[in-house]
């Protein structure tokens, strides 16, 4: 999970972007249900796939920590949120519509 | 594939979410335990409160008090009952929350500061918001549990949920994920307050969550009707519970929200049998001589001018002087403009008002509803506790409501009033000639009625007053009138001749041509019988005069009579002594003198 800037250099791309940004993102669950292991797969295979090695997956569960479900505003769950680059973006569900979440995420250009 | 799948998912979800419903809701006691409100009037409706550890579902339209009735559970809850509470808004942020039940004066941050309360405010922006796939709101449960507990709260209210469904995509998982925070909360043993917004006469809600709360739905109504606005409340049902079905009239105001108290669902007050007075001495007099009862309630109806405030102020000012409290509700005149014109009559009522014995409250009803007056009269009353009060006059009321309601306000009215033991003077005006018709409807719920009226005769008005009813007393039949003179009232008695019923002046004239007619017939008799007085003198007199001449002629009779008797005796005794004299006489000339004698004759 940690990034590695050498790996990004040693990827070179068409519209290489100027600063790679470390993505930042933040999935809430709420235990271990199926849906949240289901959501965290979904996105660790959609991390490694399109950012591998620029991205931080911080998963928070709520039932240690019920005073950041009112901090974040969050309702649903699973939750994901896209904390960096800005704007903030979130996502809710098991994440399983890959088109959707590369959308939602705004992470197209990058294939 | 992925939507599809959710989709497939969520029937599955709500099937079993209903059964986990059915088990939670078989209810273990028999009797359903309340939870009290707190809003006046309310818990009366409701018999108790709302359905302890269930949700309770509040709709209405836009503006209808839908946020409040939920904070004032909690508010009244915490401070009243101890039952801390959650207040889970969707809608509107706390700031605004707080600012905008300070007005009503309800100090939330005091509250949340005390542990007795906990605000929370959900906000998604939907902008900046995707959907992949299925979700829960676990979430949002895991604020409620959390913030539930950290107040130790009996009472949530979710204010307004369905607003999730603008903010959140696939209705039909959020759908079934309310209704299994329905059965959590219920799980869990908390009394919950759920608004929802109502779009469509023919639902309670726009996202049909009705569906969900099987247990208490309250509907909230503001309507406007001829610029008036009057806010209703309904409970749609209760199960488990007997509860009131009309539409209650309710009002939103410094105190937050009272619900039109029924206080009497049955008809069981006392009927004391404590006569008071009128004011009125000659009223009294045709009230069985006591006046009315205790506690009974007085219409006086009449025509514009015929002295119905009189009335009241006579009986405003008669309680006072007993030492006992009256409450004056003018919504016609100024406290000031009754004040001067009662004063005009003799009675001075400012005294009263000083010694804090008489409170008016004065106010147009226009000023609200019908329900806000009806509120205003039950909270000063409720908090004056007066032993009279006078409406004056309760037609004004007509003026911001139709017939009916009128009706059905002055009904409660009356219920409170007599449950409380308040003797009660309404005045009604009456269009000239109809004067017991359009009453018809209100005199029913009245125990004494009078009836004033003008009475036109030889050019000029005249006051008179009648009883048209009196229950459970002996009254008068008769027509009085009704004099209004500097020093009070009075009541005469009218004059019934062949052209009617006499008032005014032509009783006036009709009492001087009485007068005269006794005058005259007192001075004809007393003439009679200074005439035969002087003809028994006369009489007497003659009588006098008739012996007096009797007895002259008897004694001059009398007289005669013994002088001739004496004279006889004389003549007889001369004689013999003549014979005896003579000597010579025989005895044949005797017989000759005697023949001689005869022979005269």
């Amino acid at each position: 999970m940690p990034t590695t800037k050498t790996k990004i250099r040693a990827r070179p791309r068409k519209p290489a972007p100027r600063k790679p940004v470390v993505w930042k993102l933040r999935l809430y669950v709420a235990g271990q249900t199926p849906k949240s292991l289901r959501a965290f797969a979904n996105i660790k295979v959609l991390c490694e796939e399109h950012l591998r090695g620029r991205y931080q997956i911080e998963v928070i569960d709520l039932r240690e920590n019920p005073q950041l479900a009112r901090d974040d505003q969050i309702v649903a769950i699973p939750t994901l949120v896209r904390r960096l680059p800005l704007p903030l973006r979130t996502i809710i569900g098991d994440l399983s519509n890959s088109v959707r979440l590369l959308v939602g995420l705004d992470l197209r250009k990058v294939d | 594939m992925n939507t599809l799948g959710s989709r497939r998912s969520s029937p599955g979800a709500t099937m079993k979410q209903m059964g986990q419903e059915k088990n939670a809701s078989q209810p273990s006691s028999k009797t359903l335990p309340k939870a009290a409100t707190g809003i006046q009037g309310l818990d009366e409706i409701t018999g108790g409160g709302l359905p302890r550890g269930r949700p309770t579902l509040v709709s209405g339209g836009a503006g209808s008090g839908k946020t409040l009735f939920g904070l004032e559970f909690l508010v009244r809850g915490a401070t009243q009952y101890s039952e801390p509470g959650v207040f889970m808004s969707f809608e509107e942020s706390i700031p605004d929350l707080t600012k905008n039940v300070a007005s009503l004066g309800f100090d939330l941050d005091q509250l949340v500061a005390d542990k007795k309360l906990f605000v929370d405010h959900v906000s998604i922006t939907r902008s900046e918001l995707g959907e992949t796939g299925e979700y829960d709101l676990e979430g949002l449960f895991i604020r409620i549990a959390d913030a539930a507990q950290r107040v130790g709260a009996r009472r949530v209210v979710l204010d307004t949920i369905e607003a999730l469904f603008g903010d959140l995509p696939n209705p039909s998982i959020l759908r079934a994920e309310i209704r299994r925070l329905f059965d959590w909360l219920k799980q869990k043993g908390l009394t919950t307050v759920i608004t929802a917004e109502r779009d469509q006469t023919d639902r309670l809600t726009r996202h049909g969550i009705e569906e969900f709360v099987s247990d208490c739905v309250i509907l909230l109504d503001h309507r406007i009707r001829e610029e008036i606005s009057t806010r209703r409340l309904r409970i749609v049902k209760y199960r488990g519970s007997t509860h009131g079905t009309n539409e209650y009239p309710f009002l939103i105001d410094d105190q937050g929200i009272s619900v039109l108290p029924i206080s009497s669902l049955g008809l069981d007050h006392d009927a004391p049998a404590e006569r008071v007075s009128s004011g009125i001495a000659r009223l009294d007099g045709m009230l069985g001589g006591k006046g009315f009862y205790r506690g009974s309630s007085i219409l006086a109806s009449g025509t514009a001018g015929t002295g119905k405030t009189t009335i009241a102020a006579c009986f405003v000012d008669a309680a006072c002087r007993r030492g006992e409290r009256s409450l004056f509700f003018a919504f016609e005149e100024s406290p000031q403009q009754i004040l001067r014109n009662m004063r005009s009559i003799g009675i001075d009522l400012e005294p009263w008002v000083r010694k804090g014995l008489l409170q008016f409250h004065a106010a147009r009803p226009t000023y609200g509803g019908i329900e806000q007056v009806l509120l205003l009269t039950h909270k000063r009353i409720t908090s004056f506790q007066p032993s009279v009060v006078v409406v004056d006059p309760v037609t004004n009321l007509l003026m911001v409501s139709t017939q009916n309601e009128v009706r059905s306000m002055l009904t409660r009215l009356v219920d409170f009033l007599k449950t409380q033991g308040i003797t009660a003077i309404f005045t009604s005006l009456t269009a000239a000639g109809s004067l017991e018709a359009s009453e018809a409807d209100v005199s029913s719920l009245m125990d004494t009625w009078l009836l004033l009226k003008n009475i036109e005769v030889g050019g000029e008005r005249n006051r008179a007053l009648y009883v048209l009813k009196s229950r459970g007393m002996e009254h008068s039949n008769q027509i009085r009138e009704f004099v209004l003179t500097d020093d009070g009232l009075r009541l005469l008695d009218v004059y019934l001749g062949p052209e009617g019923v006499l008032t005014g002046s032509a009783r006036v004239s009709q009492e001087m041509r009485e007068k005269a007619v006794v005058t005259f017939r007192r001075q004809e008799l007393e003439s009679r019988r200074r005439e035969l007085e002087r003809k028994r003198r006369i009489f007497e007199a003659r009588m006098v005069m008739l012996r007096a001449e009797f007895e002259v002629e008897e004694e001059i009779i009398q007289q005669t009579i013994s002088e001739s008797e004496l004279l006889g005796e004389e003549v007889v005794q001369d004689r013999g002594q003549m014979v005896l004299s003579r000597q010579a006489d025989s005895s044949s000339y005797k017989k000759d003198v005697r023949a001689k004698a005869a022979r005269k004759r």
